[in-house]
């Protein structure tokens, strides 16, 4: 069993009045009425420091994840973070992952850019990276970044196929594509594992994700916040194509994130972490769907079964849900060590997910009181949840070489 | 209503299939539809006494073909391709008109047969840019379905708005309803996003027929300012201002819009 702690660098600080002034907290919501730069500079070093912490209290990788123009997380390059943590952690004599989860192709022209800075993140890593492959956030791509939406997938296909040729390629060569063409790709460097760091994809239960990622055997990282009880249904689709895909059922080919507290007991853990919680899923969360998915952006029939499907809740269900509800259909685990193991043991071998991201800082909450849930995660939580799939035999192979050894050779 | 058929022509070397419907008698005039799709109503409906009216579907909003936009990469390739269709129809001469989206690609496919289109209309056509009067694919693309009819229409309480906006009782009938239309909103998003601003301006010189402009004085998503700014940019053009009128005059103002464009036809 791997876990890693995922941070999303959200705005820790929006005003009470918030809801009623504003319909999203995506794309939007002005800069100047509700932000404090000097407040985001503080955010930004609070990141690193509780993902560094985090590392050094026993968490298997630190993640990280690229958005824009937003207060839901806004670590705009992922792998500016990234390389902070890899030499962070290098000087601490850590071997823990980084898990780019990730930098997205299709934001970034010519998509080379992302095959030469994982390289270089590889390198500076010694071999510890996990190449996220996201296809990204439908309104970061239209709305942010001005693409049109229906090009997205299309898009990631052709970039995704030219960042493992350029990793791969002995010989200099011409990509003449849809969307890209170069005359000479020949980058320098190249990623220190090889043939590649392992690819991680992450995804919202699309089969069309489920297919790529299983031909190419890769790792799927199934992304909701919208609770492990409903989460079978997807990712019983996911296992079902593994199998199908004549892939072996090893528990490492699935990821999971999940937002995480833990306090003394059940009762202190919903007083501490209530209002974080309903700040996250009121606030964070508050994405009207044709910002989040623009039109053209989900294939036809991707958009037809979630409008007739509707599978997933809708803002105003959202809305009405209060800490208890959330907790209870576990979007989110909170409670002493004890019910938090408990209840993360069962979601982990219900779905078997082989690699668990936790996130321990969400919404609102503030520095000293993450750095404590991670402590009291690391401590209490940890422990018990590592040999889960010892047992069963499996090797991960989506764990970064170099993240592999029990120790780092000292430098 | 007319009797509706439909013909759908081979365009770009094979790549793609273009269906377009017709409907009416007499001389052709083809009639391209907005962001928001093919419909045909009253005014279309009216128009068919008169004329032999050709709709083709923007690739990918036919429905039941909704990859077809697959084939579509740039605005070029629809100019292209739609060049490829009045060819295919035979229609030699033949007066174009066009809505919104649909006038962008009217006044490009006008620029480019020139003396082949006969007369062209343009109903609140997009694809000029004044850096006063901003407008993107994301003021339509971006507000929630509920919120459009606010931004399209200045007369809601139209009995044809109504009939447009109204979706079907069935409710998964409903939600398809709404794919369609989100889909439709994608499709032809593809070769304007973000910004209907593809060098028109470039071209709109070359139009050589007999324009109409026709804006709806209250269009509160392609600012009415554009309205002068198309007339004087192709020769001779005349406008037309439709009052109490927001995007859709086809709707809004059915009987001043078919009065103008009789008389413009007429003369």
């Amino acid at each position: 069993m791997k876990i890693s702690c995922f941070h999303l660098m959200p705005y820790r600080d929006l005003p009470d009045d918030f809801l009623s002034k504003h319909k999203s907290a995506w794309f939007t919501l002005p800069f100047h009425e509700v932000a404090d730069r000097h407040k985001i500079s503080q955010y930004y070093n609070w990141t690193l420091d509780e993902l560094i912490f985090a590392a050094k209290s026993g968490f298997d990788g630190v993640c990280t994840n690229e958005h824009h123009q937003n207060a839901y997380g806004f670590m705009v390059n992922p792998n500016m973070m990234g390389s902070i943590l890899a030499r962070a952690t290098r000087d601490l004599n850590l071997k823990t992952a980084i898990v780019q989860m990730g930098q997205t192709a299709v934001f970034v022209n010519p998509p080379i850019r992302v095959a030469e800075e994982y390289a270089m993140l590889d390198s500076i890593s010694e071999g510890r990276m996990v190449a996220g492959m996201p296809v990204g956030v439908g309104g970061d791509f239209a709305y942010s970044y001005g693409y049109a939406p229906i090009t997205q997938r299309e898009r990631y296909q052709e970039a995704h196929d030219l960042i493992k040729k350029a990793w791969a390629a002995k010989e200099i060569f011409a990509w003449n594509g849809k969307y890209y063409q170069l005359p000479m790709v020949n980058i320098w460097p190249r990623p220190v594992q090889e043939p590649h760091p392992p690819i991680w994809v992450p995804g919202n239960a699309s089969p069309g994700t489920w297919d790529f990622v299983v031909e190419h055997d890769y790792a799927y990282c199934y992304l909701t916040y919208f609770g492990a009880k409903g989460a079978d249904t997807a990712v019983n689709g996911y296992w079902r194509r593994v199998e199908e895909g004549g892939r072996e059922p090893n528990p490492y080919r699935l990821g999971y994130l999940i937002p995480v507290g833990v306090s003394e007991t059940d009762a202190s853990a919903a007083k501490e972490y209530a209002k974080h919680a309903e700040y996250f899923y009121h606030k964070m969360l508050l994405l009207p769907p044709s910002l989040f998915f623009p039109p053209g952006f989900l294939t036809h029939s991707g958009l037809e079964y979630l409008m007739v499907k509707k599978p997933l809740p809708t803002l105003e269900e959202t809305q009405n849900n209060r800490f208890k509800d959330f907790n209870e259909q576990d979007y989110l685990v909170v409670g002493s060590a004890e019910t938090v193991t408990e209840r993360l043991t069962e979601i982990i071998k219900r779905l078997r997910i082989g690699n668990l991201m936790l996130l321990p800082q969400f919404g609102s909450m503030g520095h000293e009181q993450a750095m404590e849930n991670i402590d009291r995660i690391g401590k209490h939580v940890l422990p018990h949840l590592r040999g889960i799939w010892d047992d069963e035999g499996w090797e991960n192979h989506w764990w970064p070489q170099g993240a592999r050894e029990e120790k780092r050779k000292a430098a | 209503m007319k009797d509706m058929k439909t013909k759908t022509v081979p365009v770009l070397g094979g790549a793609l299939e273009i269906t377009t419907n017709i409907a009416g008698q007499g001389d052709p005039l083809v009639f391209l539809h907005s962001a928001g799709g093919f419909y045909w109503d009253d005014f279309l409906d009216e128009l068919a006494d008169r004329y032999t009216v050709y709709a083709p579907y923007f690739p990918g909003t036919e429905p039941g073909k909704p990859d077809l936009i697959r084939a579509v990469d740039s605005l070029w390739d629809v100019v292209t391709a739609y060049d490829d269709v009045l060819d295919a129809l035979g229609l030699e001469q033949t007066t174009l008109m066009g809505h919104s989206f649909g006038g962008l690609l009217a006044c490009e496919l006008a620029a480019q047969r020139k003396r082949q289109i006969t007369k062209l209309i343009l109903i609140s056509p997009m694809g000029l840019w004044r850096e006063d009067a901003p407008y993107t694919v994301a003021d339509w693309c971006a507000p929630e379905l509920d919120d459009l009819p606010e931004i399209l229409f200045h007369r809601l309480d139209e009995p044809r708005v109504q009939r447009r906006l109204a979706l079907p009782d069935d409710e998964e009938e409903a939600a398809r309803a709404q794919v369609h239309f989100i889909w439709t909103l994608g499709c032809t998003g593809k070769v304007i996003w973000p910004i209907p601003d593809k060098g028109l301006k470039k071209r709109i010189h070359r139009i050589t027929a007999p324009s109409l402009i026709v804006w709806g004085e209250n269009d509160r998503l392609i600012p009415p300012v554009y309205a002068s700014e198309f007339r004087d940019s192709i020769s001779g053009a005349q406008l037309s201002m439709i009052p109490e009128c927001g995007h859709d005059p086809l709707l809004e103002q059915c009987e001043l819009l078919s009065e103008q464009v009789g008389y413009f036809l007429a003369a």
